[in-house]
């Protein structure tokens, strides 16, 4: 609820009882909501029932004082933008949830505010509607360039939609960077966690002692250490407690002995394309989860060995926060490419888990 | 054989519901529909209390229509009433719902107060305003004098009285408050607040929000508030007992003096099915106008159902 709270702060439904909130370098703390110029979308769609889809529309205009001929050129527009204008007369009882969700943004877009605040939008539709939904969102910012603030509980809204992305944790940030930043450098344990799916493995490892940039680590059961080269050296004395986390698909299954750590599988989700394996740890019990490409031999009851790809470990220290890890040339090209586009159409988003 | 078994478990199994509903079903024919077409049956007939009843047709009705001067003189102080009474009633219970929707403290007192007159018993209500409104020693009267003004006659003016009563009845509006406050509850609150963030001022969102979605409820208090002032009785009977001069002489007391005081059992009946015909007229007048101006949640379902079912 406090991402809710937060875009009902901008919104000017809630009083701060501290800080500033600023709108284009404006501050607007203590500016009545109507005079913010943003619009609103809620979670719920909170369409007036009693109106048809074009009064909806229409209603706050019309009580601004703006000329007719102008109120009906906008919702004409916002109409066909959304291909909506089929339904203007019909109530919000006669559409289904996507309509009425386009309807509901609809009647944020006549306002031609300069800040939308979307809470949840997609949350109350079904499955497929939502995917079509998203990308029909990202062709409207695209059109419309305004900023978008964006809550979502779904890691792949925010990571589909946004420029910038926003992680809250019990109210505080976490993380604020762009969707590969926060994939590829997740700023500590809660977003690594957060960010992809399956979930990334955690593995609490003790330091071995640090070669310039380059970390040794082992855990329990582990057969052979792993070194781990971060971007820069940080000081990590031996016997240091370190979690090493590595995500699914980059780990490796191969043969029992020639791995860094003894593993039992317990389940295979064969999907075509990728399989989920899933293990627990031969000398701790601890839950693994491998995703290999295509179909693997390895069947439940196996007993195998993990091999990690160094370049692809994440190393939090003991208060959860991540050692600054090295990235290969491309990814981080990628990323300040990603921070160059995204920037100029000036997006931002918010997620929270 | 087995065809009989199959045929009695079927008899048993078609009547298990209705005895069931049975308790309700009696109570309904017994205590509202048979009393309902008796009385209907009643007003055709010259029917005393006590000696011959004679079957009369429609004469009942014609006499009360162009004979009887009381008739059109109770109906008309019960509709000079009913115009005051509705509308101060649905416009004060709308304001004290609104006030204790929006109230921050002391809800729950406020809502059991305003709603205890409705709770207590006509009769004890009616003492209570006696001793109110009496001239001598009533409370009114004490308070005014702080204000330098005389002992007012309350009951005995010609014009104070119905004031009086209407003033009585009004006092029972805590029935009327809670439906409207819980019609003003279930408007969801972000209708409200997408009009705030889109500037819609608050007279507007009352105006274009509270009120068509408020609709139904409106439209409820309006037919019930019309049925009890037409039904007013016991303020009227235990306060002013129709005086002074006929002054507060309801229609509701006209039938029950037809019936208990000259005890003219099938003019009182016919006196009723007036009644029942007036208030109905008003009802689906009522039920007409409001689907101009109010929301139904089903409305869409049934577009050829019309309003006035």
């Amino acid at each position: 609820m406090r991402q809710e709270y937060l875009l009902r702060l901008i919104a000017g439904l809630e009083e701060p009882t501290d800080g500033q909130i600023l709108l284009g370098g404006r501050d607007v703390t203590d500016l009545p909501s109507a005079k913010r110029n943003i619009a609103m979308v809620f979670q719920s769609y909170a369409l007036y029932p009693h109106m048809s889809v074009r009064k909806n529309m229409a209603f706050g205009l019309s009580l601004n004082g703006m000329p007719r001929a102008e109120i009906e050129r906008r919702v004409a527009a916002a109409a066909q933008i959304l291909q909506i204008t089929e339904l203007l007369e019909r109530k919000p009882k006669q559409l289904s949830g996507g309509q009425r969700q386009r309807v509901a943004i609809g009647r944020a877009i006549v306002r031609e505010p300069v800040l939308f605040l979307l809470d949840e939008p997609l949350s109350n539709l079904d499955a497929g509607l939502r995917v079509s939904m998203r990308v029909e969102l990202a062709a409207l910012h695209e059109r419309l360039k305004t900023t978008m603030i964006y809550v979502t509980h779904d890691q792949v809204e925010a990571m589909t939609l946004s420029s910038r992305v926003v992680v809250l944790d019990r109210g505080t940030v976490s993380q604020f960077g762009t969707p590969l930043e926060l994939f590829y450098r997740p700023a500590n344990l809660f977003v690594a966690g957060f960010i992809g799916s399956p979930k990334m493995n955690f593995f609490e490892t003790a330091s071995r002692g640090a070669d310039g940039q380059d970390i040794t680590v082992s855990g329990e059961g582990f057969g052979r250490p792993v070194t781990v080269g971060l971007e820069r050296p940080v000081p990590c004395p031996s016997g240091t407690r370190l979690t090493l986390g590595i995500r699914p698909d980059a780990l490796e299954i191969v043969a029992a002995g020639s791995g860094h750590v003894a593993a039992s599988v317990d389940l295979v989700e064969r999907l075509g394309t990728e399989s989920h394996v899933h293990l627990h740890l031969q000398a701790s019990g601890q839950r693994v989860t491998a995703i290999v490409r295509g179909n693997h031999p390895v069947q439940s009851g196996d007993r195998v060995d993990l091999s990690f790809d160094p370049a692809r470990c994440h190393l939090f220290d003991a208060g959860g926060e991540a050692l600054p890890r090295a990235l290969d040339a491309e990814t981080r090209s990628l990323i300040d490419r990603e921070k160059q586009i995204r920037t100029s159409l000036s997006t931002e988003e918010e997620t929270h888990a | 054989m087995a065809a009989m078994q199959a045929g009695k478990r079927r008899a048993r199994f078609s009547i298990t519901p209705y005895l069931f509903i049975s308790p309700w079903a009696l109570g309904f024919l017994f205590f509202t529909l048979g009393p309902l077409v008796f009385s209907l049956t009643m007003s055709f007939y010259d029917w005393p209390v006590v000696g011959e009843r004679t079957f009369v047709g429609l004469d009942n009705y014609r006499t009360m229509l162009m004979d009887d001067p009381m008739f059109w003189e109770s109906l008309g102080i019960t509709s000079r009433f009913a115009l005051i009474y509705v509308p101060f009633n649905i416009v004060l219970s709308f304001l004290l719902a609104l006030l204790l929707h929006h109230a921050r403290f002391g809800v729950g007192f406020f809502r059991t107060a305003f709603y205890l007159p409705s709770v207590i018993s006509g009769v004890a209500l009616v003492m209570i305003w006696n001793w109110i409104y009496s001239s001598e020693y009533g409370l009114l009267n004490y308070m005014l004098s702080f204000a330098g003004i005389g002992p007012v006659n309350w009951l005995g003016d010609k014009n104070l009285a119905v004031v009086a009563i209407i003033v009585a009845s009004l006092w029972g509006l805590g029935g009327t408050m809670l439906i409207l406050l819980t019609g003003l509850k279930g408007i969801p609150r972000e209708l409200y607040e997408a009009a705030t963030v889109s500037g819609v001022p608050g007279w507007a969102q009352m105006l274009f929000i509270t009120l068509p979605m408020l609709g139904p409820m409106l439209v409820f208090t309006f037919i019930t508030s019309i049925i009890a002032a037409f039904q007013q009785l016991t303020i009227a009977l235990l306060l002013t007992k129709g005086g002074p001069q006929n002054a507060t002489y309801f229609f509701a007391m006209y039938i029950y003096d037809n019936a208990f005081k000259f005890y003219e059992m099938g003019y009182a009946a016919a006196g009723s099915w007036i009644m029942f015909l007036i208030v109905l007229a008003l009802s689906m007048l009522v039920m007409r106008w409001s689907a101009a101006w109010s929301y139904y949640e089903g409305e869409l379902k049934s577009k050829d159902g019309g309003h006035d079912a």
